[in-house]
Formats: structure tokens, sequence, C-alpha cells
């Protein structure tokens, strides 16, 4: 069996099973694949021992008859995961050379379904990013190229995007906190799902902005993200914002049947200045759905434009909470002293020398929205906000809407370095369709549909009710089925 | 909302961040800028919204109080930049 990394989760496990190959065969593949993919940087810790192990136990169970969906699948980790006794640093300078003493819950129940780690994913700094231009290993790099510049893969979840897309892994772990699975996933052609808030346990992720970050998986196809999703999902009682609700075999729900179905679409989305190619490949998408069977239905979202300020006061808010835990003490870098300096000093040299720009910008903002005097000015006024987004899904849904569609980003994959000089607001306009979604909890999907005059693909969002992934997971299948996106980008790294 | 350079310089005392002084009116331009943006929601109404807390409407989870961990001093100071017998070790605090 040849081009081994190509295989989707679906058809290596079918062949795990079958024993047409073996995890040992599979994980070399890939290992071989990221030592010749340094140019997109994307696989930032490698950890090739670790994976090799993994792969001879996996062999065992399936020589055993022990075979989980995931036995043996080789998989990208990106770096917000906290995995034990292997570099996780948020892609921050903060965390050098910080190893934690634990696994996340999201990996420890990877790995006991038999999934093989390869190493750790490049990404923006505390997902801080839609472009991986925040990270301290440097920029990620897209796979796909129309002409000699280097694009983004986006982010945060950049490195995940690149090596799925170029075929590194057959799988890799994203976290979107307003938009980095989904953004990342339509800027490299691959899918990328979103759940429920509280569908997967936050325990060990390194946290950015606790009420909307989830985790989820960016694969190759519909099916491989169902499949993935399951084995990240459950109860975890050491998140207490995780749902002690049962995981379906979201796989199952795969059924390509969508007759009924209603799909909304919003008219809130259609915004000023959309491109002519993002508005044809939403037009295209509402027809792929209504030639399935599904009952298409015009809906408004009033508040939608109030999503991205409303998220620029809640995610920094919360980020200057959450990372106020890195001072220097506990873990990661301190500063160098000088003579005379107090605690004081070391916590602000270190904090000043720790974090990048976009993060410390992030930190401020958030200081500042929930001091004294500009708390309700600021933040209580922008939950008040969010509570009115998602009144507008809520109502949607009450009125029968199953699935929204929308675009998923405004623009295909732009240059790295083309937004350095632009205002932080416009790189935030890459969450513009996204942000929503985390706001009011909801699962979000995004799949590959076309590809932009110049060849670089686009991808559109489902958007579902929350705690029906499966169903959502079957309208974004009817969807990937219709569109028929099969480009792959072509090796030049 | 315009911030001058004796916010951002207030803010940045706040968040534990040293900034030169030659940064700041760059840093207050920037707030400046995101702060601009992020006024438009004075344009909802939002009487008689009550703030969101979470997006889920459950009860937290509880369990028992008891002790379900610990005696894991050397795991919990491994990662420290200065660990000395036993303790996380810092600058003098008190004079």
């Amino acid at each position: 069996m040849t081009d081994l990394t190509k295989l989707t989760i679906a058809d290596a496990r079918d062949a795990l099973r079958k024993g047409d190959v073996t995890s040992a065969e599979l994980t070399q593949a890939c290992l071989t694949a990221i030592d010749a993919a340094d140019a997109l940087n994307a696989f930032v810790h490698k950890t090739p021992e670790v994976a090799k192990s993994q792969a001879e136990a996996a062999d065992a169970r399936l020589k055993a008859g022990d075979t989980p969906d995931l036995c043996g699948i080789p998989l990208g980790i990106k770096d917000l995961f906290c995995t034990k006794g292997v570099p996780s640093q948020a892609a921050s300078g903060i965390l050098a050379g910080f190893k934690p003493e634990y696994e996340s819950t999201v990996t420890s129940q990877l790995f006991d379904a038999g999934a093989v780690m390869l190493g750790k994913l490049n990404m923006d700094e505390f997902a801080m990013g839609s472009s991986n231009e925040t990270s301290v290993y440097g920029d990620a790099v897209n796979p796909w190229k129309v002409d000699d510049r280097k694009l983004t893969p986006g982010g945060s979840s950049g490195g995940s995007a690149a090596a799925v897309a170029a075929d590194l892994c057959l799988g890799a772990t994203g976290t979107d906190t307003g938009g980095s699975i989904r953004q990342p996933a339509a800027f490299t052609g691959i899918t990328g799902i979103k759940p429920t808030y509280g569908r997967v346990s936050r325990w060990g992720v390194v946290a950015f902005a606790s009420s909307l970050d989830q985790a989820g998986p960016m694969t190759k196809t519909v099916r491989d993200s169902a499949i993935m999703l399951r084995a990240m999902s459950g109860f975890d009682p050491k998140d207490s914002t995780s749902a002690n609700i049962p995981v379906p075999d979201f796989e199952a729900a795969l059924t390509g049947d969508i007759r009924g179905k209603v799909i909304g679409i919003p008219k809130e989305y259609r915004m000023d200045g959309m491109p002519a190619e993002i508005a044809k490949l939403w037009e295209d998408g509402t027809a792929m759905l209504r030639d399935a069977g599904a009952d298409i239905r015009d809906i408004s979202l009033p508040h939608t434009k109030y999503a991205l300020p409303a998220y620029y006061v809640i995610a920094p808010a919360e980020a200057s909470s959450n990372l106020a835990r890195y001072d220097g003490v506990r873990f990661g870098h301190r500063a160098k002293l000088d003579k005379g300096d107090g605690i004081t000093e070391m916590y602000e040299k270190t904090r000043a020398e720790g974090f990048g720009a976009e993060v410390q910008r992030r930190v401020m903002v958030g200081t500042y929205v929930l001091s004294a005097g500009f708390y309700d000015a600021y933040y209580n006024r922008a939950r008040k906000v969010r509570a009115l987004i998602k009144r507008d899904f809520d109502e949607v849904f009450a009125a029968g809407v199953d699935a929204i569609l929308t675009p998923a980003t405004p623009s295909a994959a732009f240059g790295l370095g083309e937004m350095a000089d632009a205002d932080p607001i416009k790189m935030y306009l890459n969450d513009v369709f996204t942000v929503t979604v985390n706001l009011a909890g909801l699962p979000g999907i995004a799949v590959p549909t076309g590809t932009d005059a110049s060849g670089l693909p686009l991808g559109l969002q489902l958007i579902g009710r929350p705690w029906e992934e499966g169903d959502l997971l079957n309208v974004a299948y009817s969807l990937e089925r219709a569109a028929g996106f099969v480009a792959k980008p072509t090796h030049w790294w | 909302m315009a911030i001058d350079t004796d916010t951002a310089r207030r803010v940045a005392k706040l968040a534990r961040i040293k900034v030169e002084d030659a940064a700041l009116p760059a840093l207050a331009q920037e707030f400046s800028a995101i702060l601009g943006f992020i006024e438009q929601l004075n344009e909802v109404d939002v009487d008689g919204i009550e703030p969101m807390t979470s997006v889920t409407p459950q009860r937290l989870y509880r369990r028992e109080d008891v002790v379900t961990d610990g005696n894991q001093q050397a795991a919990v100071l491994a990662n420290a930049p200065d660990a000395r017998e036993g303790f996380f070790a810092v600058p003098k605090v008190v004079e």
C-alpha cells in the first residue's frame, strides 16, 4: 500500500482491522512525511519515540481483536493540550521549557482509544490570532500555494490545519474560541468541527477564554470528524462546565439523508462588500442542500453585527484573568532580575519578556474593561449583548430551523506578513462568521466546498442546535458529498 | 473613547506587564482603536437583559467535599523556575 499518509481515518481504521497495514507502518509513513515538511513549520515538537511505542501497543491491541475506532491512528496534537512529559507551550515564550506532569482529558481519551501522537502542532500564541503569525515558533505555512507568496494556514489552529491538509497526519486536535478550528480548516480545504460548549472537556487545555473555549477535531472528511469527535467527547468531573449527557455514535448519524431538514440562511451574514466568489460559494452550497431535499428558509439573526465587538470584550477579559497565572513562579519563564528588583519587577519583566505583542495587547484590553469604573460599561454590557445573540439563535431553532448555512471566512487564505501593518481589528474580522457560534455555545462545522479564482480552497459553515452534533454532521456530510471537493495542495515543501 | 498615555501606563501596571515609556503612546493608540470598535455595543438596547454567565442553563457539577488528590509535592514543583526545600522561591517580599 502506497501513500499511507493520504488515508482517511475511516479507511485506515478498516485497513488496520483487516490487517492490511500495521499502525507501525502507518506511523512511520507519517513520521517520514513530517521530517520532510519542516518548511511548513507545522510540527513544533516531534515525538517519534512516543509515537513508535504507542503504535506498537496499538498493533498488539489490534492483534488481540481490541479495535476501538482510533486504535493505531496517528494524530497531531495542538500545542495547547498538556501532554505529560512533552513540551506544551501554547506557542508562548512564557511557557518555555514547560513539561506537564499530567495529561489533558482529551489526549488521555484519545490515547486510551489507541491513538498515536506524532508530535505537537504550531498555533497562535495562547490561541490568540487568526493567521498563526503570533507563535513563538514562527509562522506555520499553508501547504496551498498559488504563486511565490507563502500563505497563512489561518489560526489559531494553523499547525493542525497545515498538517492535516499536507497529509502529515491522519487527523489533528484543534481548539476554537472564536473560529480557531473553522477558519483554518476553511483556509486549508479540510473539515473542522467545534462542538457544543461542554461537549469536550477543557481540563488540561491551556485556557484562553474559558466560557468560549472548546476543543474539536480537524480532519480530511466529515466522517473522520464524526469518528474523532466521539473519542474526544464526554463528561469529565474535572471540568465543572463539562456536560453530563451521553455521547452518541456520531458516525452512525451519517445517512446523507437530509430530506425535509430546514436550513436557515441568515440575511445578516451577507456583509457589505462581501467578495463575489464568497457570495457565489454560499449560493452554490444553498442550492446543493436544496437539491438534496432540504427546505431552505431565509432567517434573521439581528444582533450578528455586535458579535465581534462583544467577543473583543469578553475574550480579553477572560484571558486577562486566565493568564494572570503566568507570573514566573510556578512554571515556565522567569526574567533575569537586576539587583534590588522585588517581586513586582519579577512579574512585570517576566510577563513583558514572555508574552508576545498580541497577547500583551489582549491581556491589557481585558484588564481595562474589567477595571473599576468600566466593568459595567464594557464587560457587563458585552455579556448582555451576548445573551441577545444567543436569544437570536434560540428563536430561530424554536421556529423549526435544523441548521444554519453561512460562509466560513470572508476570504481565502492571505499571504503571511500581508496584515503586519494593518490595524488589529482588520485581523479580527476574519472571525466575523464564526464568533457568534462561540458566544452562543453552539456546534459549528467548516466544510470545504469550492475554490476561489486562483484555486485556493474556500469553505462553508454549518451551525447546529446545541447537543445535536450528529444531525449537524449529517447535513455537513450531505454538503460534502454534493460539493465533491477533492482538490489537494501540490507538494512543494 | 481616546486612551491617553497615563491610562495606558496604569493599565500596563495593573496587568503587571512592563512597558517602556517610549512604547506607551503607540499602545494608547491601539487601545483607542480597539475600544472605539467595542463602543458599537452602545447602540444595542440591553434594558432588562441579564448579563450571560453560562451558555448552558446547567447547575455547575458538584461532588462530595472530600480530598481526591494530593501528596504530589515533587510534581507540583517540577516546573518551577526556582524551587528550594519544597517551596517555590521568589525575591524577598517582606523587608
